[in-house]
């Protein structure tokens, strides 16, 4: 069982008084309790069950402008009064730096909004291995299936958030989440894919037939892969992967890659980004959203954000310490993006595959080949080649490459917006890119 | 040695008897206890921007029969939970019949020393140093832009109760120092980063000014960034230096020689036992026992002493690395290969420090030998699809090759490759094998644990590059 509020909001303030005992002047305190249930399943028999049950104290203490913190897993007061008191040692003797903090009071969350986060359905293991044996069981029906692999994770948390200005909040969430992969074999060559579902509520899940069949489709789609010759063309992002270019910008434009000078995006603010159609929002209170949240990791209220309109970049990602560097006021994105999603384009899907003769459409890249600072991008990737607006067959053992800030004028996107994670995007064509083959 | 138990309800006999009362009729499993110190101090622009003292201890219960695993862990180490622990394992092995294997090999080896690092440098001596690290490349010219130093230190304690009370032991020290800086000249701005660390006290790697060595390097590799024209596309010859760069050799062979995969016959490899899967002079090895070394380790997560286990010799495919579940299955011995990242994790077979062993030839030799191709020298990371065998890794410092001459520096790009079928276009093998500085980290199942990675020079007849130039 998830321990409650009362419980955490005793340690906490058990953290914040002593601390202050000692001789902080301020103190900030996240207390976390969370309750994980994972059963995964191989080949349609039963692979792994795991219980866990972890608790988080993380506590940074402030003696004027100098700050230290410590984390433990261990609650018991005679391990925190010792760690509380190594926290405040080593916080006497780190250089101060005029930025360090708590938020301004005035910028603080007020009250607490019921965002439908937390689900209290309990899902046992038993139904989540009749769950599992239905994802197998359509996941394998195709000869070419040689292997499938499954699971279902129930995520229960609660936290407390406190600092020593007095506020103090802190709510339950939940977490159901099932993924299938499928491995596929033709003349001893495999190919591997994967679909998932993740969701605040259980009923929200998806149909564990849909699960298995997307995986299994997709797994067989891939068989036969072309590797295919280098060439300029324009490259379509699945959905799965698209989210991608948004994750980059949150990188880009976080106060402390603007602050620090090591953004592509450094003096790029009230410019034009993105082509004039693109608009890019960040909603942290979408009822259910994975990821919502009533306040930022530092306690400061957050709203919606417009980062990008109509092509222009509009807001950074602000938290208090970059913030004070750059001598803006936190929007409580101290933690990052929540809910970050490209507004739904125009064309349609089958449009979008249609706009030329022949496209690269990749549906998964591996490496981590994005730079920040300049903008350059190479990745490897594998897909399909678009010709006439259809799928023609499976390339693979390929890279794609080019640089983020000619890569964001050149979006297009498709209409086919989801909100299926907390970062979401639809189907995008970026015009032209080098692609490295054969 | 941590006692566990020390604090709590509960004593080590107690817990013997909980462990050995839930593994009956189970083929193995075990109570792994963890207690973990580590540190991070980090100085970024101008400032000292954090200091972190984390500590976290639990225990993970493993109980395992045929090939289901169940698994329960808690920080919370008293009668109550691990009696809970207990019923939840024994309430997902409901029909188990097997026969607890006991058979675990002793070592009196030792491969690095029960120091805890954190404690053994001060606190005011770190910031010290990373002030100086700060000035010093500071003093190189307005040119830098931005200087990042840290340190991460920790020091785990772990303890393993087997059936019938077989109780395994390891201390570990682990510590890295890492630095990164960021030039702009004209414009235009790159990176360099160089970091060095190992199982030995900070000091070991940082005395004698020996840390300016590590800023220097890290100053020379954005230095030569700066100078970098964009990187060719398409398939051509590569030479890779020696050292770090064997993180191909960790994707594109190692995990695909990983038990479990094999086991599921989810890998590449799998159907590759003793047949020749690279060129004749490619020898292969994944090594724990190299002293102080950052993936090495007295014994694995479930108690076994660690090895030097023969991968790839002379180009023919001759072991898996095994954890004890997988070895079982596979009929054969463990490796000493079971290793998770904390008591919140399952074992699972991984590398330890993985080398390719030197050959004969000269990088000159190889050098000279291309007539267009890339000089690769040094690496960010790499990942790899084990299934599909598609493996890539990015390129931090590299050069073009024209005529047999090394040419102008290039900017980082992305290297593809098969893993399968990379090693036998391996035509060369330098005289020259090095092992990594110390800095490196392998992903698998959202698992983190430290790997050494070792190769001498070695020139591929063909791969893909990445680049934006065709």
């Amino acid at each position: 069982m998830i321990r409650d509020q009362e419980f955490l909001k005793d340690i906490a303030s058990y953290c914040i008084e002593n601390s202050k005992k000692l001789g902080a002047t301020d103190v900030g305190v996240k207390v976390i309790h969370s309750v994980s249930e994972n059963v995964s399943f191989r080949n349609k028999k039963l692979d792994e069950s795991n219980r866990a049950d972890s608790f988080a104290v993380n506590l940074t203490t402030y003696i004027e402008k100098k700050k230290s913190s410590i984390n433990s897993s261990d609650l018991s007061k005679s391990n925190l009064e010792k760690l509380i008191e190594r926290c405040i040692d080593a916080t006497k003797i780190t250089p101060s730096d005029e930025n360090n903090s708590l938020p301004d009071k005035d910028l603080m969350s007020k009250e607490i909004r019921d965002l439908n986060l937390y689900d209290e359905t309990h899902y046992p293991n038993d139904k989540k291995i009749e769950f599992l044996k239905k994802v197998e069981e359509t996941a394998s029906t195709d000869e070419k299936i040689v292997n499938t692999e499954a699971g279902f994770t129930e995520n229960k948390n609660n936290f407390i958030l406190a600092n020593s200005n007095g506020f103090l909040g802190g709510y339950k969430t939940s977490n159901f989440s099932s993924s299938c992969v499928a491995v596929s074999r033709i003349n001893g060559a495999m190919e591997r894919d994967y679909e998932f579902g993740s969701t605040r509520f259980l009923e929200d899940m998806m149909e564990p037939e849909e699960i298995g069949k997307i995986a299994a489709d997709k797994a067989i789609k891939k068989l036969g892969p072309k590797k295919i010759k280098s060439e300029r063309i324009g490259v379509i992002f699945d959905k799965r992967i698209s989210k991608g270019i948004l994750s980059t910008l949150a990188s880009a434009i976080s106060a402390s890659a603007i602050a620090r000078g090591t953004s592509f995006l450094k003096d790029q603010i009230n410019s034009e980004v993105f082509p004039n159609s693109i608009n890019i929002i960040d909603n942290p209170k979408i009822e259910k959203g994975l990821g919502s949240q009533n306040f930022d990791s530092e306690g400061v209220e957050t709203n919606s954000l417009k980062l990008v309109e109509n092509g222009i970049l509009k807001n950074y990602l602000i938290d208090t310490y970059y913030g004070k560097k750059l001598n803006l006021k936190s929007n409580g994105r101290s933690g990052g993006t929540t809910n970050l999603y490209f507004q739904n384009g125009t064309l349609s899907f089958k449009d979008l595959l249609n706009s030329e003769k022949k496209f690269l459409y990749i549906t998964e890249t591996i490496g981590h080949g994005g730079n920040i600072i300049t903008g350059d991008y190479s990745v490897g990737a594998s897909g399909f080649m678009v010709e006439d607006g259809e799928l023609t067959y499976p390339v693979s053992e390929i890279t794609i490459a080019g640089n983020f800030k000619e890569m964001f004028k050149n979006i297009t996107l498709a209409n086919d917006l989801e909100m299926k994670y907390s970062t979401n995007a639809p189907t995008l064509l970026i015009n032209q890119m080098t692609v490295a083959g054969k | 040695m941590t006692n566990f138990f020390k604090e709590t309800d509960i004593d080590t006999s107690q817990a013997e008897a909980i462990v050995t009362e839930t593994l009956k009729n189970c083929d193995d499993g075990e109570l792994y206890l963890e207690n973990h110190k580590s540190e991070s101090i980090v100085l970024d622009d101008n400032k000292i921007k954090s200091s972190t003292y984390n500590s976290d201890q639990g225990y993970g219960f493993r109980a395992v029969t045929g090939e289901v695993v169940a698994y329960s862990h808690s920080n919370d180490i008293s009668k109550q939970s691990l009696r809970k622990s207990s019923d939840n394992l024994k309430d997902t092995l409901k029909s188990k019949k097997g026969t607890y294997n006991h058979e675990i090999p002793k070592t009196n080896s030792k491969y690095y020393e029960n120091i805890n690092p954190i404690e053994s440098k001060t606190f005011d001596s770190k910031i010290d140093l990373l002030k100086s690290v700060n000035n010093y490349l500071r003093s190189k010219g307005s040119i830098v832009n931005q200087v990042t130093a840290n340190f991460l230190g920790e020091h785990k304690s772990i303890e393993i109760i087997r059936s019938d009370n077989q109780i395994l032991k390891d201390d570990r020290p682990l510590v890295r120092f890492n630095v990164s800086v960021v030039l702009e000249k004209d414009g235009k701005k790159e990176t360099g980063v160089y970091g060095v660390g190992g199982r030995q006290s900070y000091d070991d790697y940082l005395k004698d000014g020996s840390w300016k060595d590590v800023c220097d390097e890290a100053f020379r590799i954005a230095n030569v960034n700066l100078e970098s024209k964009p990187a060719p596309a398409g398939e051509m010859k590569v030479v890779l230096g020696p050292g770090w760069p064997a993180i191909l050799i960790h994707e594109a062979i190692g995990h695909g020689l990983e038990g479990d995969f094999n086991r599921k016959k989810t890998s590449a490899f799998h159907s590759l036992m003793g047949q020749q899967v690279a060129s004749e002079g490619v020898t292969i090895v994944d090594d724990g026992t190299l002293n102080q070394r950052r993936g090495s380790l007295t014994i694995d997560d479930e108690g076994t002493p660690t090895e030097n286990t023969v991968l790839i010799e002379n180009g023919i495919l001759k072991n898996y690395m095994q954890d004890r579940l997988n070895a079982r299955l596979m009929g054969t011995k463990s490796t000493g290969s079971g290793r998770r990242e904390s008591y919140k994790h399952v074992v699972l077979p991984r590398m330890r420090n993985t080398m390719m062993l030197s050959g004969k030839y000269s990088q000159d030799e190889m050098i000279s030998s291309v007539d267009k191709g890339i000089f690769a020298v040094s690496f960010g990371g790499g990942q790899v699809d084990i299934t599909s065998g598609k493996f890539v890794f990015n390129c931090t410092e590299a050069y073009e090759i024209n005529n047999g001459k090394i040419g102008s520096p290039i900017k980082g790009a992305t290297l593809i490759g098969d893993g399968p079928s990379i090693l036998k276009e391996v035509s060369l093998v330098g005289n020259d094998m090095k092992l990594d500085p110390g800095i490196g980290t392998c992903g698998k199942a959202g698992q983190g644990v430290p790997v050494g990675v070792a190769q001498p020079s070695i020139l591929i007849n063909k791969m893909t590059v990445g680049g934006t130039k065709l």
